[in-house]
Order: C-alpha cells, then sequence, then structure tokens
C-alpha cells in the first residue's frame, strides 16, 4: 500500500515577486494573490466556522489584514502559510462570537489516545462514493467533518485537503509538529470510523444503501 | 509488531515519512493483520475523498463579488503597506 501523494503547489519564487510587487504598492499584484488563494481560504474558514457568511467575512478580512501587514512579512515561511495564520484566526475569533458559551481554541486536548482507536473494522465497498449520489455524498462528507473538534477538523484540512506540510501546518497554526502528527492520527481515524457506517460492504441484499 | 504500535505509525507510513526498517516492519505487520490492513486502506481511502471532494467550492459570481469588495478596500489603503 502505497503513500498517499502530497498535492502539488506552484513555485515560491514567482509568489514571492508578487509579494515584493504589492509591498512596494502594487495592488494588481496583489490581487493576484488573493485570485490564487482565495478559494482556498474560502474553504478553510467554511470548514473552521461551518457558517457561510461567516467563511465570506473571513475572505474579506483575512486579505485586508494580509494587505494592511505585508510591511511585516518578512518572507521567511511562504506567503500562503502566514495567509492561512491570519485566515484561521479570524475563522476562530468568528466561531468563538457565535459560541460564546464554549471556549473555542487550537490546544484543547480532547478525550483521551483511546477514542481514537478504531472501533468499526470492517471493510469498505470497493468504491463507495459512487454507492451515493453527489449531493448524498456531500451531505455524508460535511456532516461527518463538522462532527470533528475544531482543532482536530483544522488540521485535517490544512494537511490533507489543502495540502501543507506538518512543518506549514504547525506554523499555521502555532502548535508543535508533534501536536500536529498527534491531532492528525486522531482526525483521520475518527474520520475513517464515522465514514465506515456508510461506507463499509454489505454483507448480502442489492449492495446499495 | 502490536496493532496499536502500528496505528501509532499509521500517518507517518502513509505520509510517505520513514525509514525502510520502520516501513518494512509496518509492510510485515499489514501482511498478516487482516483489521490493520482495513483500517490502513480505509483511512487513505477518507482522506482521498476528502481531498476529491471539493467542499465548500467557492462560486464563481460570489468569488467576484468578494474579490471586488476586497480590493476596493485596498485601494482605499492604498498609503497601507509599508514599503520595505
Amino acid at each position: 500500500m502505497g503513500a498517499i501523494q502530497p498535492n502539488v503547489r506552484e513555485p515560491v519564487s514567482e509568489e514571492m515577486a508578487l509579494v515584493l510587487a504589492a509591498k512596494a504598492g502594487d495592488v494588481s499584484a496583489f490581487e493576484d494573490l488573493v485570485r490564487r488563494y482565495d478559494r482556498n481560504v474560502f474553504r478553510i474558514a467554511q470548514h473552521i466556522t461551518q457558517n457561510r457568511e461567516d467563511a465570506e467575512d473571513v475572505v474579506q478580512d483575512a486579505f485586508l489584514k494580509a494587505y494592511e501587514n505585508l510591511g511585516q512579512f518578512q518572507g521567511q515561511s511562504k506567503f500562503y502559510t502566514w495567509l492561512v495564520r491570519i485566515a484561521v484566526n479570524e475563522a476562530l475569533m468568528k466561531l468563538r462570537r457565535r459560541r460564546p458559551e464554549r471556549m473555542v481554541s487550537l490546544d484543547e486536548e480532547v478525550k483521551t489516545e483511546d477514542d481514537s482507536l478504531p472501533r468499526e473494522v470492517a471493510d469498505w465497498s470497493p468504491n463507495p462514493e459512487q454507492q451515493y449520489t453527489q449531493g448524498e455524498l456531500r451531505d455524508i462528507l460535511t456532516r461527518t467533518i463538522q462532527g470533528l473538534p475544531p482543532g482536530f477538523r483544522t488540521v485535517f484540512v490544512l494537511r490533507d485537503v489543502e495540502g501543507l506540510s506538518t512543518e506549514e501546518t504547525a506554523e499555521a497554526l502555532d502548535l508543535s509538529i508533534p501536536a500536529v502528527k498527534s491531532r492528525l492520527l486522531r482526525a483521520r481515524l475518527q474520520l475513517r470510523e464515522r465514514l465506515s457506517r456508510y461506507f463499509q460492504k454489505r454483507e448480502s441484499g442489492d449492495g446499495n444503501k | 509488531m502490536k496493532c496499536s504500535e502500528f496505528l501509532h505509525e499509521l500517518t507517518n507510513y502513509l505520509d510517505g515519512v520513514m525509514d525502510d526498517r520502520t516501513k518494512s516492519e509496518l509492510e510485515d505487520h499489514l501482511a498478516w493483520c487482516h483489521n490493520c490492513y482495513v483500517v490502513c486502506d480505509t483511512t487513505k481511502k477518507t482522506i482521498e475523498i476528502y481531498r476529491d471532494s471539493q467542499l465548500y467550492e467557492l462560486p464563481e459570481d460570489l468569488r467576484g463579488r468578494l474579490r471586488s469588495a476586497i480590493m476596493s478596500k485596498c485601494k482605499e489603503k492604498k498609503a497601507g503597506p509599508q514599503s520595505v
């Protein structure tokens, strides 16, 4: 069983050229950066806030904040990692505002290690996603990931959906590398466990839901 | 290798970041432990399904509106970013 292939992003040098131009006052260079990453920021924001309007606000606020603070971006990390860090913070603020009764933190330790140990080990159908229509599948995936604590789903989204490296994820979330790895393992196992309810092989019958 | 040890290494294994010796120990374990094989395989599928899912795609019309709003605010703040 081979390793999963990471997502590939564009070369950094071209991006740095845009950042330098934007820093020097070229608004259209900044617009290119917005075009490059607006979809990613929107996805991340919606995964964290679980609310479309909040995600729209986060996209605007994060880019604006990035623009205002470009002078502080020193280029030690990728622009995208720096932008994600801003967007995650904006999204968490929205989430806290919407759920003031619950402290929302990326640091929260959620339950014990044993929680992620697999209980459901039934194999899945060969092409489990094809058992459902696109709309049904989207509902299943959305509901399943929304059930994870914010700290877990944020790590999963950055690493496995957006393709950031472990180091970039740690930097964007201000977490240690072991903390990212531990959350990622638990997020992956919990999602797998929950999806098994929908995707496991049927013993008999017509093979449909 | 015990199943708990296998699980502990699962993320590194799926990400392909481990030395050859650990990798071959994990693969020996996978060859005889059906449960771990299934967990590994379905975890890999979980990641792939989410990666390919296109959840929360930004619709083009909304994308255009958001970008215009961002850019008009940036232009207002044109003196904003301090050049280095």
